[in-house]
């Protein structure tokens, strides 16, 4: 044995341990903001500046937790309108996503996997579309908008974001590895028709890709502000986050209203997460690993 | 009709009809030339107008650039947009970097959940991330000061995140909100490392560090080089984490304002369209600047 090993040998047995509170630590810093703002979304404001978390009292674990109230959240739903933000944002995320993910697996495939003059020219369409800057559309978008007479129409939002340059390459990506052409035209040559090829062999081959994208670009649009914010007006047609910005305006000092507003927002995204988490990070990661 | 009988040439699969594929690709063809290549065709003259709303228009020329780089506003902007993506790329991505070579240590235990902790908060949208941390950033009762006073007495609860460190607030949160994505795509390329290369470096007795050094690192680059672009990118394009963490505002003396926040300011609230198309075209073309130098800079330590 050399000599160094000895000290070597006690590092060895205490990086394990030292690994795991560098992660718990970073873990519970992760964690803190959320868990702040769930306690305060059900205190009220005496309990939400007299104490961090949940009240200290005499019930379990020494917290008052029959102080605890959901009175926030009812004047969020009844008072206030919540609800109908909250439908806004279902209906926005589900119809956007699944048409950008139909569109983009569409345009994929089209680059993907047909043989044909135009393929290079629309392939390097697509990628330098992934330079352009989302910021600089906005003006002249909404200009556009304004001509169509789509300011203040969920088209006028969902329409522009149904075929995002971004999609279609990952899409085209997916095809290319994961598709083999011998099934597409095998296929073919027993009489199936292209969309029947497309939806019944194809799609079903690059699933992964279309769980994940449906996905992304769900939460995309379910997080968007600057959109919904530029184009719609009448405050009924808002989704959470342009409804959740201006209660804020109205109610700023209103914590427990603010941050339960804030929990009603993100909690539907979390929890769908949760339950296809694995799906979603390889989908992520997917376009730049594979590249 | 009926398909060709199958022979040994190249030409014997049956052919698509020719319009199969431009059937495919029309939704995109046609969201794309209307929404995306018009308008860019169309900021290419509102840049050079002046306008007062959708509707009134006034040819100015090249006026608004001149006036944009004379604009000591705008420099705010930039100054500050430069130090939040400075930020980024040498705070969080290591950060981010580190927590990833963390978790990929063999053998760890909790790994999944480890990583989904830190991963969740990148679900929690821009404006839901801003109107959370603009009440954990008050003084006296928001989060971070009760905190640290109850933590550190001497830790001053009136401290002014939002008054006066507005940058560093800024970068705080952004981390938070970050770290856990970037770290995502390090541990998908930390698996792309070879494992006999590193078992080989350890036995010849190279060091933790240069091992990564020469093993990982070079293994990693290219997925690094991809985070490091996608986050200075994304930095250059920050507008509501700030606006709504400043109350829609470009808070105290301009702190933070960011590019596109200058943009929106002028072309939303203001209702010059033809400007904020002129800042648009200057922010398009910092970021083609940076596209271009990070693919020669990255395609340099590639070859190191």
């Amino acid at each position: 044995m050399p000599p160094a090993s000895q000290p070597h040998a006690l590092l060895r047995r205490l990086a394990m341990p030292l690994i795991h509170a560098a992660l718990i630590t970073f873990t519970a810093l992760t964690m803190i903001p959320f868990a702040w703002m769930i306690a305060a979304a059900f205190k009220t404001r005496e309990d939400f500046l007299r104490s961090i978390f949940l009240p200290a009292g005499d019930g379990f674990l020494g917290i008052a937790w029959d102080r605890l109230t959901v009175e926030n959240f009812v004047r969020l739903f009844t008072e206030l309108g919540i609800g109908r933000a909250l439908l806004n944002s279902i209906f926005l995320a589900s119809v956007t996503s699944l048409g950008a993910t139909l569109c983009c697996a569409m345009g994929g495939y089209a680059l993907a996997k047909y043989r044909y003059r135009a393929r290079r020219p629309l392939t390097n369409l697509v990628l330098a579309a992934l330079i352009i800057p989302g910021p600089l559309l906005l003006a002249p978008g909404y200009q556009l908008l304004y001509q169509l007479g789509l300011l203040d129409t969920y088209a006028g939002l969902i329409l522009p974001a149904l075929a995002p340059a971004f999609g279609v390459f990952l899409f085209r990506q997916a095809m290319l590895n994961s598709v083999p052409q011998e099934l597409i035209e095998a296929a073919r040559m027993d009489g199936a028709g292209e969309f029947r090829i497309f939806f019944t062999l194809v799609l079903p081959l690059v699933r992964p890709m279309v769980g994940a994208y449906l996905m992304i670009t769900f939460l995309q649009t379910w997080n968007n502000f600057i959109n919904p914010q530029v184009v719609l007006q009448s405050s009924e047609l808002f989704p959470l986050s342009v409804a959740i910005n201006s209660l804020r305006g109205m109610y700023g000092t209103d914590y427990g209203l603010i941050m339960s507003g804030t929990l009603v927002s993100i909690a539907p995204v979390m929890c769908l997460f949760l339950l296809l988490q694995k799906e979603f990070i390889s989908g992520l990661t997917s376009g730049a690993v594979k590249g | 009709m009926s398909a060709a009988p199958p022979s040994p040439s190249r030409r014997s699969v049956r052919a698509f009809p020719a319009w199969a594929p431009w059937a495919f690709i029309a939704p995109f063809l046609v969201v794309f030339c209307t929404f995306v290549i018009w308008p860019l065709i169309s900021s290419l003259v509102l840049a050079m107008q002046r306008t007062y709303g959708p509707g009134y228009t006034r040819f100015v020329g090249l006026e608004n650039f001149a006036f944009l780089l004379k604009d000591p506003a705008f420099w705010k902007a930039v100054r500050n947009t430069v130090v939040f993506a400075a930020g980024s790329v040498f705070i969080q991505l290591p950060l981010s970097l580190g927590l990833a070579l963390l978790l990929n240590r063999p053998g760890l235990r909790g790994r999944s959940i480890y990583r989904l902790a830190i991963f969740s908060p990148s679900l929690v949208g821009l404006v839901f991330v801003g109107i959370l941390f603009r009440l954990v950033f008050e003084t006296r009762t928001g989060l971070a000061n009760t905190l640290l006073h109850e933590l550190f007495p001497a830790f001053d609860p009136e401290f002014p995140w939002l008054q006066t460190y507005v940058m560093p607030s800024l970068i705080l949160a952004a981390l938070w909100l970050y770290a856990g994505f970037n770290m995502v795509y390090f541990l998908a390329a930390l698996q792309n490392v070879p494992k006999d290369l590193l078992e080989a470096a350890s036995i010849d007795g190279a060091s933790p560090w240069q091992r990564f050094r020469h093993v990982t690192l070079p293994a990693i680059m290219p997925v690094a080089g991809f985070v490091v672009l996608l986050s200075t990118i994304g930095s250059f394009q920050l507008f509501e984490l700030p606006w709504i963490l400043l109350d829609n505002s470009a808070g105290p003396d301009d702190r933070g304002l960011t590019i596109v926040m200058y943009l929106y300011q002028t072309g939303f609230i203001t209702g010059d369209l033809g400007y904020a198309s002129a800042v648009g075209w200057v922010l398009a073309l910092m970021l083609m600047g940076i596209a271009v130098f990070q693919r020669l800079f990255l395609s340099r330590a590639e070859e190191l």
